[in-house]
């Protein structure tokens, strides 16, 4: 049992206490400490995905209890695979919120920060549904403070929305927790799993039904139809470093429906197997539909960034909810993809909000920007990605979707909805491209209001936007590797073996 | 003590989630507070309804004359998060009260509002007064 697992967990806990000790020492040691520690996840995250790479399951036993009594953590491809997704967003960020000083506006930035990541690495890396809700509450509290972060109006109403409506969705989570529990007398995903086959047969509804609310909580995270209202208004009223940060919360529904639907009711549950699978892909059309919409509507460039990152999770539920290998594939590469350049295009967004002055990101003229020439070409490449035009990666994401879906039943609606909605904000972004950065104002008199390009945090932007082309060049290892962590998640039987067959470590000097 | 407990969870939760629906922060932080403990009483009652029965199996019982604990333990833990949310949440709508100038989830002034709401505002707020 090797103890690379829980590293990425504990790492940013104890750097999380070690900031609130710290704060009396002043930003700048703060900023240190939480710097190294998110490069130091990154270096873990790299580590975990070598290790997982052979397709054994790293299973950490908390407390040496074995499986189905103690909570445990185990490590896959695809969950290694989350943690480095985190890990590169996080540190992109966080070097964003230092260079444009951001971190200043509060006193707790970075021990929220730090926790957030502990929450968000917890969740992915759990093995138990009852802790997979406490490191959700982990993750949405610190985030409460995070959206919080730098106060004001707009960003106050939106928290409020925000908390009430997950304080809700918890909720939810534990009456379907504790159904689930009361049935199938278990918490542990892998032993829910083995049991549910055996189940009496009068309480497969209850099992469906608690399935179900399950789906909705982490459609709430997910910010799936008709739950994402929320949403737009929380990412795109907080500072940019934490909206670029929660472009992974998005995806921690995501992954949680993958987990625990794919792992529960999967395979091996009999007449329950993939009974959520309509909803998740009649929802993920709808989303989209929406999405696309609200692309069109927004009133500011942040807001719009917000329903891209709604169009890019609904394309995600399409994609689970296709319901197969190479399906499952095509959304984790897709997954990295817009993970990352969401993130960036919200630190993109605050660069010109910050270089338009008092025009903010408001789609209206405004005097030229400074270095609008390198901005410009920066924002126009990161449209291109996240509309998914060739040839960056979000074409070849959309593409994987697509050729997946291409033997489903419902595939002329999943193509006339995916490609309709691609057009309209391909469309959109071209006019929203154009109404920044070329019908704009003469300079006006004095010397522009706009702060100049903050060259430090830019290089966070460019860095997040260079995955892209990455993915596109390395397209051949990135699939093959997302494609067996895909095989692995379909094999529901293997994940309950390893998980329920960990040994526990034999301590000498505690026998008696 | 079946009907009893069910009846107790089911008129929580009925009062909770109406208390969420209204357009205050004051009753909506009630109504979460109710639907909490409507969740703890119901994860309570996932580990069976027992009277007098220990949480720990001693040698002399037999193995039915236990109380499962387990979800005792999970209900410690749900209320301890669902306090520690409930303190946020007030100290959030106050926050809210005091930047937005109103205790309306939207923020929206008392003017900007749909005739029924008005109303409602009238009832709680004598003091504030509505604008016509």
């Amino acid at each position: 049992m090797s103890h690379l697992t829980a590293w990425p967990v504990f790492l940013p806990l104890i750097t999380g206490f070690l900031l609130i000790l710290l704060r009396g020492k002043g930003i700048y040691y703060q900023r240190i400490v939480s710097l190294s520690a998110v490069a130091g996840l990154v270096a873990l995250a790299v580590a975990l995905i070598v290790v997982s790479l052979p397709g054994q399951y790293q299973v950490y036993l908390l407390g040496n209890w074995t499986a189905p009594f103690g909570i445990v953590l185990v490590a896959d491809r695809a969950s290694a695979l989350m943690v480095s997704i985190t890990a590169v967003l996080a540190l992109a960020a966080l070097w964003y919120a230092v260079a444009s000083n951001t971190d200043e506006k509060g006193p707790h930035f970075h021990v929220l920060y730090q926790l957030q990541l502990f929450g968000l690495n917890g969740a992915f890396l759990t093995g138990d549904l009852f802790n997979l809700f406490v490191f959700f509450e982990v993750l949405l509290l610190a985030s409460y403070g995070l959206l919080l972060h730098g106060g004001g109006r707009l960003r106050t109403r939106a928290g409020l929305h925000y908390v009430v409506i997950n304080l809700i969705g918890s909720t939810l989570f534990l009456f379907a927790v504790g159904t689930l529990y009361g049935l199938l007398g278990t918490l542990n995903i892998a032993d829910m799993a083995a049991r549910i086959a055996t189940a009496p047969g009068d309480s497969l509804g209850l099992i469906a039904a608690a399935g179900l609310l399950l789906l909705v909580v982490f459609g709430v995270k997910a910010a799936m139809f008709p739950l994402y209202l929320w949403m737009p208004g929380a990412y795109a009223n907080t500072s940019a470093p934490v909206a670029a940060l929660f472009a992974i919360m998005t995806k921690v529904g995501i992954y949680a429906i993958i987990r625990v639907h794919g792992t529960i009711f999967g395979s091996e549950a009999g007449e329950l197997a993939y009974y959520y699978m309509p909803w998740v892909l009649g929802l993920g059309l709808v989303t989209l539909t929406f999405a696309a919409l609200g692309v069109m509507a927004a009133r500011n460039l942040r807001e719009q960034i917000a329903y891209l990152v709604l169009a890019s999770v609904a394309t995600l539920l399409i994609g689970v909810g296709l319901n197969g290998s190479s399906a499952l594939s095509a959304t984790l590469y897709y997954l990295i993809h817009s993970t990352l350049i969401a993130g960036a295009m919200f630190l993109l967004a605050d660069v010109i909000l910050k270089g338009r002055g008092a025009f903010e990101d408001r789609f209206e003229s405004a005097p030229q920007l400074p270095n609008a020439v390198v901005t410009g070409s920066v924002f126009m490449f990161g449209a291109i990605a996240i509309t998914g035009m060739p040839p960056l990666s979000g074409f070849f994401g959309k593409v994987l979707i697509l050729n997946a879906a291409l033997h489903h039943e419902w595939v002329a609606w999943v193509f006339t909805i995916l490609l309709a909605a691609s057009l309209l904000t391909i469309i959109t972004m071209a006019r929203t491209g154009s109404s920044i950065f070329y019908r704009t104002l003469p300079p006006p008199p004095s010397p522009a209001a706009g702060e100049p390009l903050n060259r430090n945090a830019f290089m966070a932007v460019i860095g997040l936007f260079l995955v892209s082309p990455v993915l596109v060049i390395c397209a051949q290892p990135v699939t093959a590797f997302t494609a067996s962590a895909a095989e692995q998640l379909l094999d529901s039987t293997a994940y309950i073996e390893a998980v329920l067959s960990a040994p526990a470590v034999n301590n000498p000097s505690i026998e008696e | 003590m079946e009907y009893m407990i069910s009846l107790s969870i089911g008129i929580l939760t009925a009062t909770g989630v109406f208390l969420t629906l209204r357009a205050r922060t004051f009753p909506v932080v009630l109504g979460l507070t109710l639907l909490a403990y409507a969740v703890n009483l119901f994860l309570f009652s996932m580990g069976r309804l027992t009277i007098g029965l220990p949480a720990i199996i001693d040698k002399t019982a037999k193995a039915a004359q236990y109380s499962d604990p387990l979800p005792q333990a999970l209900v410690l833990t749900a209320i301890v998060i669902a306090f520690g949310m409930t303190a946020f949440l007030i100290v959030l709508a106050l926050k809210a009260r005091g930047e937005l100038d109103s205790d309306h989830v939207d923020g929206l002034a008392d003017n900007q509002q749909t005739p029924d709401q008005r109303d409602i505002g009238k009832n709680i707020d004598p003091d504030r007064g509505t604008v016509q």
